[in-house]
This record gives structure tokens, C-alpha cells and sequence, in this order.
């Protein structure tokens, strides 16, 4: 399979790319790694007739110890985010499911930014960012503006960027030694998950986010609640798709899904405890 | 649009379209079939060479993103007519059956060894699931990168 027709531009740098996204308007689309898009534009699930390639702003890929948080730039690779030395000692969580996206070839290719701003529900590292509370940094003609990862998934593959906007920059707070867990249930070692859980504890406080339970990925709001007026594990996963709109699909019916939900938020919450 | 991509060390430029895949580059263009197209949707690993030093998918790279870069193919292993310790261990250990998938498994074999010289059989299995055998000839694919790890 061969994509449809587009014009391909290259650029040198996030203001470059700004400028010509901005130029070409709503038919553009940036292209990373390529291992969300391309796939799309084979099967012509999308059909961009201008891609902004940002691949080579090499100044966009870095994982940095930024005080109470780290930042990872937007073109970090899944496979720098898994072998961080920085993500291993402050989040790592964030790290472990990075090492859970696809295969290794597509975590040689695939970037962080790019599966964020691909906004899939099904995408491991949307919910795992947004468990961790992180804070996305957007860059558009105006200069650069945060939007916090829960204000962010709008829609299946919608997100709040503008059309004329580029993420450069996740910010992950530091977990400070909170238990993690990260659940994945999939049938086939590569494949997306059905359902998966990216969740961490301490001290009280909790986060906890679920993968392919709706259109976004889904903050489990009312478990974090739970868990902090006291309830036990099995009663707050009990609550685990309270927030959650869940499809049915050839994988899984709404049933099975929040099933499975409940019972991998409990799985998460008991490894994140001990 | 003009590419140009070194492989297996020679440096070939092509006018392509670009919605050129890397994979159609390879073969119809530096004219190098060893390289496969199996399931076409970056599932398989089939099509799996190396980009600037790492396993890829060739079929979801566009030509255009890997202009200026190194890639190695099946081809660019054998050096003066002598196979890889790669290929060695595949034909001793019998890991390939029907062949398809061979390529892309001892490209990602290579690889992993590059990034993990001493794996155990877990990381071995876990390392090469981006790539399928329809064969199902898991056990002997995983015994001959074992055997290629302890050379």
C-alpha cells in the first residue's frame, strides 16, 4: 500500500515547521516518526496533501532533569524515553510503558510528541502522561503556550492543539518514589492494548489513566477518590470505569472492557502498593 | 523529489515521488529484493533493515525521511563472499522454514544483538516481536540467535 499524492516540505526547526504548517494550513499535517500517520495515510484513514516533516529537529529530542519535573522533548524517541537513565530514577513509570509501545523496530522510529499529539486512546503513552499529571508545551505562531494533559484529549484523535500549533515538550512531575504499576492486556505481544492501566501511589495521593476505554484516554478520577477517603484496593477499582465511556469493538464488547478495567486497576493498584 | 541513501555502502540517488515508502526504495529502485513486503501495515517485520544502525520497518518510512542516511539490507551482510555469524547460525541452527520472514528476523537479530550482545531466551523472544513467521518457527529462529550470541 502507497499513500495518496502529497507535497513533502523539511523542516530545520519548531519555527520552521510553524511557518509552513501555518502556511498550508488545515490540509497539512506534521510528520515524526511516522508510525501513527503513515499506517493512516496507507489505508486513507487520513490524506494530508502537504506533510511538514519535523523527523530532523534534532533539538526536539532530549530527556532533561528540569528541578520538580522532567522535560522530554517532543521528538524524543519511544526507545531514549525507555532507556532514560533521568525517566528511570524520577518517572519510572513513563519509562516501563514507553517499553510496551509496539515493537522495537517501531520504538527506534515512533516519538513521544508525535503519539501524544496523535491523541489515540488506544496509544499507551497518552494515558501514562496523563496519570502523571503531566503538562504539554505547545509551540504556535504566538509563541508557546502549557496545556495540561487532563484539559488535552478533546475526541477520538482530537486534541486541543491548533491547527497551526506543534507540541515541543512534555513535562512529567518527578514521582518521588511512588509505587507504579502498568498494566497492558493485549492478545499478541505488538499489538495495542484492549484495555491498560497506568497508575502510581503515595503518601494519599493517587493517579490513575486508562488505555482504550473511550474516545480519549481516560483520567480514573473517582478510583483516586476513593482511595483517598480510605477505601480499599478492591473497592476503589471497583470504580475503575465510573469515568469511562467504553466501545465495543472486534476485541472486546463494553462489558468485557469494563471488566477488564476493574480488574487490571486492582492488578495496578496492588504492584503500586507494595 | 531527489533522495539519496547510502546502502550497503553505496550511495544511490533516485528522483521519487514522495510518497515513496523506503521499502519500494530499496527494491524497485537500488533494485534489491532481498528486503520483503509482507503485511504491508508495520505489523510483521518482514520488511525490517537498518536505518543509520537500527532495526526499522521499511514499509512505514517514507524514502524521503531516510534521504541522507545509511541502510543495510540482507545483501550488505555477506562480506567477501562469507555469510554473517547471523546468517551462520541461521542455516546451522535450520531457523527458517518457508524463508519469507527470514531477512527481517536476522536484521532484527542483528539488532538486538547490537543493543543486547548476551541475551537470555526471554529477551530473545521478547526482542524479535515485531517480527512473524507464519511457519510458526519460533523455537529454532530463537535457538539460532542464542547460538549467534554465544560465538
Amino acid at each position: 500500500m502507497i499513500p495518496a499524492a502529497f507535497d513533502y516540505k523539511r523542516a530545520g526547526s519548531a519555527e520552521e515547521a510553524i511557518s509552513l504548517i501555518g502556511q498550508y494550513g488545515d490540509e497539512a499535517k506534521f510528520l515524526a516518526g511516522g508510525h501513527s500517520l503513515i499506517p493512516l495515510m496507507k489505508l486513507r484513514l487520513a490524506q494530508p496533501t502537504v506533510l511538514v516533516d519535523i523527523g530532523r529537529v534534532k533539538d526536539l529530542s532530549y530527556v532533561k532533569d528540569a528541578g520538580d519535573h522532567v522535560a522530554i522533548g517532543a521528538l524524543t524517541r519511544h526507545m531514549d524515553v525507555e532507556k532514560s537513565p533521568v525517566l528511570a530514577q524520577h518517572a519510572p513509570l513513563l519509562a516501563h510503558a514507553a517499553s510496551h509501545v509496539g515493537d522495537a523496530q517501531v520504538r527506534h522510529r515512533g516519538t513521544i510528541g508525535g503519539s501524544i499529539a496523535h491523541a489515540d486512546p488506544a496509544s499507551d503513552l497518552p494515558a501514562t502522561t496523563l496519570a502523571l499529571g503531566a503538562t504539554y508545551v505547545v509551540q504556535g505562531p504566538k509563541g508557546k503556550r502549557d496545556i495540561a494533559a487532563r484539559d488535552f484529549y478533546k475526541g477520538f484523535l482530537e486534541s486541543a492543539l491548533a491547527a497551526d500549533e506543534m507540541l515541543v515538550e512534555i513535562k512529567v512531575p518527578k514521582m518521588n518514589g511512588a509505587g507504579w504499576s502498568f498494566q497492558k492486556f493485549n492478545r499478541r505481544a505488538q499489538d495495542w492494548a484492549i484495555v491498560g492501566v497506568a497508575a502510581w501511589r503515595n503518601n494519599g495521593t493517587s493517579g490513575v489513566a486508562l488505555v482504550n476505554m473511550g474516545s480519549t484516554p481516560v483520567l480514573a478520577s473517582a478510583v483516586s477518590s476513593a482511595l483517598s477517603s480510605g477505601a480499599s484496593i478492591a473497592d476503589a477499582a471497583s470504580h475503575a470505569a465510573d469515568d469511562a465511556e467504553p466501545q465495543g469493538d472486534l476485541n472486546a464488547s463494553v462489558e468485557y472492557r469494563t471488566h477488564l478495567a476493574k480488574v487490571l486497576v486492582r492488578r495496578a493498584l496492588e504492584e503500586a502498593s507494595k | 523529489m531527489k533522495v539519496s541513501i547510502t546502502i550497503n555502502g553505496t550511495t544511490q540517488s533516485h528522483d521519487v515521488e514522495p510518497r515513496t515508502l523506503l521499502v519500494h526504495y530499496i527494491r524497485e529502485h537500488a533494485h534489491l529484493t532481498g528486503t520483503n513486503i509482507g503485511c504491508d501495515t508495520s505489523s510483521c517485520g518482514a520488511c525490517t533493515v537498518h536505518l543509520d544502525g537500527e532495526a526499522v520497518k521499511s514499509c512505514t518510512i517514507l524514502a524521503a525521511q531516510a534521504d541522507g542516511g545509511t541502510v543495510t539490507t540482507i545483501e550488505g551482510l555477506t562480506k567477501n563472499g562469507e555469510m554473517h555469524p547471523m546468517q551462520k547460525a541461521f542455516m546451522e541452527n535450520h531457523g527458517l522454514q518457508c524463508g519469507y520472514c527470514t531477512p527481517g528476523m536476522v536484521m532484527a537479530a542483528i539488532g538486538l544483538l547490537n543493543e543486547n550482545p548476551k541475551p537470555s531466551e526471554e529477551e530473545v523472544r521478547l526482542g524479535l516481536e515485531g517480527n512473524l513467521c507464519r511457519c510458526t518457527g519460533y523455537h529454532n529462529i530463537v535457538k539460532s540467535v542464542l547460538a549467534a550470541a554465544n560465538k
